[in-house]
């Protein structure tokens, strides 16, 4: 008898681990085959998926994956975006109209100005309980205390029991063991010019640093196609021109890779130190 | 009925000296107010203080300071909140109370004007209340009045407001000085020699106004009372012989509230827009708490839920002190809403759902803090989307301008507000900048496109505002920015200045 319920409880918590629940296999394409093939399928949906800013000047970058993978997971419903003052200082306030352009209309984004982390935190995990919601961005500045990994787990669980995905944009904090099912670095990449020189599409350096279900430590650089609402691999039009990479691919970011393996967090906690 | 009540100066002299209030009237310091035991010492209100001093050598001086006075009034008022929600204050130093259907919660008029006039007594406050029919005969008898064999008790009996107010002197119409003078010159002392005589002839001469004016103090005209707080549509409270303070008790008591309020409404076919819980502390104090709802609801769990959220929120929290003997629950704002119907479709439901989250969240933040996005009609960028509380302006399909096919986005995600300087160096004028130094970093453009000139909405902004020429520049990192420069450049005058307005994706 008692083994039955050890064993039962030991599935449970290992479910749980998993920030899983009845829509956790469920996962959302980014909608560009190698990198979906490299995530088996895309991310989770009703997971949290940290996005790291490489630098703090990289915050509207980060920013702005984040709106597109809430454009890629939210199906079209309401987004809540949780947002501590101090990144409005630093990185510029939301702007609507620019964040239409990138494929999320502000009609169905409702934004939560908080004043510090712990305020950041528990709005964000209001939030993320309310299951009718596509997605939930959750953006403290820098690294607060209140954000351990207790704090951590538990917004990946409440993100799991209700199935809405959380994303966690950081700008100024360096990774740190947390419960999330990947995490990425973001920064700048160039855009292929268009016409007369003119800048282009949104174009990003990602990498993902981490990933709980697969294999780390792989970069893209990405275009964002608001129109049709994917992401695509623009290096093939980039080969024609001559232009340098934007920086040193795979040795910029080798550094911040952190890999948390399922082994609980005081192996996590050594790994990361 | 209605009762009003006049609360004197501090009768704190008690075996000390004579007090009296000063004020500068007419370039002189003169008495504004006196206690009885300088009225018995033969002073008077109006006389300088320079001809008081050598009646009585030792008089207890203070200046008047109206703010406080106004302070005392205004506490007194907020404490009279408990016997009705219908407080208006008269003038500096009276109130009028709205006892209507309040009374039989205290043991009808007599015990209410007693248990009122004790508690503003016991903080060592001269106070006289008169009940009376219509609020402006009650304030006529109040101010004017002596003890009468009309009103025992300071209790105008039902329909006799004209008869109690008839003996009173011609100054207790109010009237200003000069109609007064030319009244008491026609040999009319009392309010009853002005009613014996026709109406018709007081209006040819001194205007509508004061017939109205006499009509009312009589009772036989109505006049609105514009209360302190907003009447609430719906109230309901709770009293307490045994003062509560836990927090469970006073949860359980909102709880309980709540449900009776949402019971109310229900049959009023209406649902709260508003709540407003007021907790009165037996020692006076009264702490009030709002919530405001995006949606009419009636649901007392929900309800409860908001409440937690905001007293949890408290920077102070309520402090219950030796206990609360009054909790009231009142719904200032109330609409139309039907009863909840059992075909709503899953659609609507969700929404309600996020609905009540923007709620959650707002009584927990602040309203200002939980907005969403509502487009202007403006070219001006600034002004391009306005941030609303989102608990009012529920997610709706405002349009927004789609953006074009295959153009990358024209308007950068984040904004500085204001717009940060930099020192840029362009080539030649209106070309879009080399390269530029922003929180001192050197940025050097690759890419760029412009100028979009944007004209200043002069009808807003004011002359002086000048023509924006924006450009979107790329730098080499991939950087992409949205720089403008303010005026264009002249020969003979300084160069504009070039500022970063926002950061695209």
């Amino acid at each position: 008898m008692k083994t039955v319920k050890l064993e039962a409880l030991r599935e449970e918590v290992a479910r749980l681990e998993r920030g899983s629940s009845r829509v956790a296999s469920e996962r959302f394409p980014l909608g560009e085959e190698s990198i979906d093939a490299a995530l088996g399928g895309g991310l989770t949906r009703g997971g949290m998926h940290e996005i790291f800013a490489q630098t703090t000047a990289d915050e509207p970058n980060a920013a702005a994956f984040a709106i597109a993978l809430c454009v890629r997971a939210s199906e079209k419903k309401p987004v809540v975006w949780v947002r501590q003052d101090f990144v409005s200082v630093e990185a510029g306030e939301l702007y609507a109209p620019g964040i239409a352009e990138l494929g999320l209309s502000p009609d169905r984004l409702i934004l939560v100005k908080a004043r510090d982390g712990p305020a950041v935190l528990r709005a964000g995990e209001e939030a993320v309980r309310c299951s009718p919601l596509g997605a939930v961005i959750v953006e403290p500045w820098g690294a607060p205390k209140a954000l351990d990994l207790a704090a951590s787990r538990r917004l990946a669980l409440a993100a799991g029991q209700s199935g809405v995905s959380l994303f966690m944009v950081r700008a100024g904090a360096k990774p740190a063991p947390s419960a999330a099912a990947t995490r990425w670095s973001v920064s700048p990449a160039l855009s292929r010019a268009l016409e007369a020189d003119a800048p282009g599409h949104p174009s990003w350096q990602i990498s993902l640093m981490r990933d709980r279900a697969g294999v780390s430590g792989r970069n893209w650089t990405v275009e964002w196609n608001r129109d049709d609402g994917v992401f695509t691999l623009p290096d093939r039009y980039r080969k024609a021109r001559e232009v340098t990479q934007p920086r040193g691919a795979g040795e910029a970011l080798a550094g911040a890779v952190v890999s948390v393996p399922a082994g609980g967090p005081d192996h996590a906690e050594r790994l990361a130190g | 009925m209605r009762s009003g009540s006049q609360a004197d100066a501090p009768g704190a002299e008690e075996g000390g000296l004579p007090l009296v209030i000063t004020d500068t009237i007419k370039n002189a310091a003169r008495l504004s107010a006196i206690s009885p035991q300088a009225r018995r010492a033969g002073l008077a209100v109006r006389l300088t203080l320079a001809d008081a001093r050598p009646r009585i050598p030792d008089l207890w001086v203070e200046e008047a300071d109206a703010r406080a006075d106004m302070k005392l009034l205004e506490q007194i008022a907020e404490d009279c909140d408990r016997f009705t929600p219908v407080v208006v204050m008269d003038g500096v130093d009276g109130l009028l109370l709205d006892i209507t259907g309040c009374t039989h919660l205290f043991g009808g008029e007599g015990e209410l004007r007693k248990t009122l006039m004790g508690r503003i007594t016991r903080a060592g406050i001269h106070v006289r209340g008169v009940l009376a029919s219509a609020p402006l005969s009650a304030r006529a008898l109040v101010r004017h009045g002596r003890r009468s064999a009309l009103m025992p008790n300071g209790i105008v009996p039902a329909g006799q407001d004209e008869a109690a107010v008839r003996p009173l002197p011609v100054a207790a119409l109010d009237l200003d000085d000069d109609t007064r003078l030319a009244i008491v010159r026609a040999g009319l002392k009392t309010v009853g020699d002005i009613v014996d005589r026709p109406a018709r002839a007081f209006s040819a001469r001194f205007g509508e106004a004061m017939t109205l004016h006499l009509r009312r103090v009589m009772g036989k005209a109505d006049v609105p009372l514009t209360p302190l707080r907003i009447v609430p549509e719906v109230w309901v409270e709770r009293r307490f012989v045994e003062p509560i303070a836990r927090t469970e008790d006073i949860e359980a008591v909102l709880h309980e509230l709540a449900l009776e309020a949402g019971a109310r409404l229900a049959e009023r076919r209406q649902g709260g827009r508003a709540f407003e819980a007021s907790f009165f502390r037996t020692d006076g104090a009264i702490r009030r708490i709002v919530i405001e709802t995006g949606r009419p609801m009636r649901d007392a769990k929900t309800l409860l839920r908001l409440f937690r959220e905001r007293l949890d929120a408290l920077a102070d929290p309520l402090d219950p002190g030796f206990g609360f003997d009054l909790v009231r629950l009142s719904i200032p704002a109330a609409n139309a809403l039907d009863a909840a119907q059992a075909g709503l479709d899953g659609r609507a439901l969700e929404e309600g759902e996020v609905a009540d989250l923007a709620d959650r969240l707002s009584a927990r933040f602040g309203e200002d803090r939980v907005v969403r996005f509502l487009p202007r009609n403006t070219h001006n960028p600034d002004r391009a989307a306005e941030a609303a509380p989102a608990s009012f302006n529920p997610l709706t399909s405002a349009v927004w301008p789609m953006p074009e096919q295959d153009e990358p986005p024209l308007r950068p995600s984040q904004i500085f507000d204001p717009p940060q300087l930099i020192m840029a160096t362009a080539e030649v004028p209106d070309a879009p900048p080399r390269s530029f130094l922003w929180r001192k970093v050197r940025y050097v453009v690759r890419h760029s496109e412009g100028p979009e000139r944007i004209a200043p909405e002069w009808w807003l902004a004011g002359s002086d505002a000048r023509t924006r020429d924006y450009y979107r520049v790329e730098d080499g990192e991939g950087r992409r920015f949205w720089l403008f420069r303010a005026g264009s450049y002249e020969p003979g005058k300084k160069n504009p200045d070039w500022f970063v307005h926002g950061v695209f994706a």
